[in-house]
């Protein structure tokens, strides 16, 4: 019994460890004076903050990213929800076929969508004559491809659990059905659709492989320059980038907490 | 006048009948049950009453009214559910509010009443509350008032016990029918629990496969069964197989049991309840002979099986005290049961 308790607890242990080691070792080494990483370093030093602050590259990769997603995830949640509702509550033929369809996006290989789109892209522009990679809409369309699978999976899943009495109850006492949408079905989901904006948000701001055709000079995310600078040099200024991008996700999830409890979402 | 008529009401899901045609009436400040197993429709006709379910053929009237095509939102009923369908984003006192603020109530009138309601269930200290932080005791006294609030022409509860501890049910029980009899509130109530039926109702419908059984008061199911499903559903009978001869009433296994001349001619079941059987030692020389089969100490009672033949009896007596015949009574013993014919009633299937 205590072998088994003690078995229980190494495993919790191990499995934080494996997750939170490289974050740790990410922030770390985003300190390290070396340029080239090297264990013990030589000294500590807040130069690649520097760097990667005075970088224009990270600033306005910074800047489309967190416009992409942040309009991206306004277009998708409301998307997602409206065909979450029809999904679950309507009589609609063929729900599953729906589902799958909606889901699709995240199941097909972002690299695969990401070239369909392209290719798509260059056809509309040849035929629209005007650009759409490399620009804001066109990064916006594309990753609202992202934003409603993963709305109408958290939202789905968050009306499925929901007790229809609380809807009939208002019914009942004297609501029409516009009202019982507004006053007791929309708050009763908004822990879902917190939680729906919060990865769809995310998942748009971190994405690469979809993304990484569609942008153009001046219009690049921020992982995409990331990659780039990747490319040609290896100081830890990367660390320094993806520290400061975990310290603001983290602060966004503090701040919605405080709304709604994200532990008793996800 | 009656608050609330059903008129032949039925309904159909495709080909399969969950009220096929039932009538009922229930007059002002009347508290009637239905009563059932599961499936026998009780629940499908309470919802046709609240308007969740559009009856295939009949009527619902309202204070004589037809309200029968009318939306949910446009009845004058409350229910009660049975998950208590409270808000969970509203505080106790917008729950109660929430009804009053529907039929446009002022601010100050609504939170008058609705504190007035929670007082009258003893909750108006935790108006400030959010559900979940309430035993669930507590949310049920919420929807019971979130539904008095609005002095509904009727008043709706859906087996409002089944999700409280056996401790609480009882309190309940007696709190929910002192309310409903000082606010003389017309109420129809859906429970499976014939103890809930019996304790609280004026009247009670028992129904079973879609249609009324019999209907009556708690006295009328219980001593005059119509049939032999009633006598088994509501309280205990022992119910037996087999066919009247002369005075009396001859089991499937040949014994002769007492009954009144006035049973009901042709009955091919026989039904007596535990309780009225009195149980002697064989050498009472009088009723019955059987053997003990089994003996179940309750406290207060005991409750004995009997071997008539081949059919099992049950008897509930008064626990024997140290000095009685009974005390000391062992399985395998021979005894003797009897009981006035009276006692006994004969029934259809």
């Amino acid at each position: 019994m205590r072998l088994t308790g003690a078995i229980y607890r190494g495993g919790i242990v191990l499995a934080y460890t494996v997750m939170l080691l490289p974050v740790v070792l990410l922030a770390v080494t985003s300190v390290f004076r070396d340029a080239i990483i090297a264990f013990p370093p030589s000294g500590l030093s807040l130069e690649w903050y520097r760097n990667a602050l005075g970088r224009d590259e990270f600033l306005d990769g910074f800047v489309t990213s967190f416009k992409v997603a942040a309009i991206a995830t306004l277009i998708g949640v409301p998307a997602g929800t409206a065909a979450s509702l029809a999904l679950v509550r309507s009589n609609l033929r063929a729900k599953q076929a729906i589902t799958t369809f909606l889901l699709g996006p995240i199941i097909v290989p972002g690299i695969v969508a990401g070239t369909a789109l392209y290719l798509t892209y260059l056809l509309a522009q040849t035929r629209l004559d005007r650009d759409i990679v490399g620009t804001l809409p066109g990064l916006v369309a594309a990753h609202v491809l992202l934003t409603i699978p993963w709305t109408v999976r958290v939202v789905t899943a968050g009306l499925q659990g929901l007790d229809r009495s609380v809807e009939e109850a208002a019914l009942n006492l004297g609501a029409r059905h516009a009202t019982v949408f507004w006053r007791v079905t929309l708050p009763m989901m908004r822990p879902a659709i917190v939680a729906a904006s919060m990865f769809s948000f995310i998942q748009s701001f971190e994405n690469l492989e979809l993304t990484l055709l569609l942008v153009g000079p001046g219009m690049s995310t921020l992982p995409i320059a990331m990659l780039n600078y990747l490319e040609f040099q290896i100081d830890p200024t990367l660390a320094a980038v993806a520290t400061i991008q975990i310290v603001v996700i983290a602060a966004m999830m503090l701040v919605t907490d405080r709304y709604v409890k994200l532990s008793r979402i996800v | 006048m009656k608050s609330l008529e059903l008129v032949n009401i039925r309904k159909d899901y495709g080909g399969a009948v969950a009220v096929a045609g039932m009538s009922m009436q229930i007059a002002r400040g009347e508290l009637v049950s239905l009563l059932g197993p599961s499936g026998c429709g009780k629940t499908t006709t309470l919802r046709m009453v609240a308007g969740f379910v559009a009856p295939s053929a009949g009527s619902v009237l309202i204070d004589g009214r037809d309200v029968t095509r009318l939306a949910p939102y446009e009845r004058d009923t409350a229910l009660v559910f049975q998950s208590y369908a409270l808000f969970p984003h509203m505080t106790v006192a917008q729950n109660v509010g929430f009804g009053l603020e529907m039929r446009k109530v002022g601010r100050a009138e609504r939170e008058a009443q609705s504190l007035e309601a929670l007082r009258r269930v003893r909750l108006e200290h935790l108006a400030d509350r959010y559900p979940r932080q309430l035993s669930g005791g507590q949310q049920q006294r919420v929807a019971l008032a979130r539904g008095l609030v609005l002095n509904p022409a009727v008043f709706l509860l859906d087996e409002p016990l089944s999700n409280l501890d056996a401790k609480l049910r009882g309190e309940v029980r007696s709190e929910i029918r002192a309310l409903q009899q000082s606010l003389e509130l017309t109420t129809l109530m859906v429970t499976h629990d014939q103890e809930e039926a019996l304790t609280m109702s004026d009247r009670l419908v028992l129904m079973e496969g879609g249609r009324v059984r019999q209907a009556g008061t708690a006295q009328d199911l219980y001593e005059r069964p119509a049939d032999a499903f009633v006598a088994e559903f509501v309280g205990r009978s022992n119910v037996i197989e087999g066919r009247a001869e002369g005075g009396g009433f001859r089991t499937a296994c040949g014994t002769l049991l007492p009954a009144a001349a006035a049973g009901a001619a042709g009955g091919s079941f026989y039904a007596i309840r535990p309780e009225k059987i009195v149980l002697a030692r064989e050498d009472a020389g009088e009723g019955v002979g059987g053997a003990l089969r089994e003996i179940l100490y309750l406290g207060a009672q005991t409750e004995y099986t009997v071997m008539l033949g081949q059919t099992p009896v049950t008897v509930i007596a008064a626990t024997p005290g140290p000095d009685d015949a009974l005390a000391g009574l062992r399985t395998g013993d021979p005894v003797r049961l009897s009981w006035p014919g009276a006692s006994a009633r004969l029934l259809g299937a």
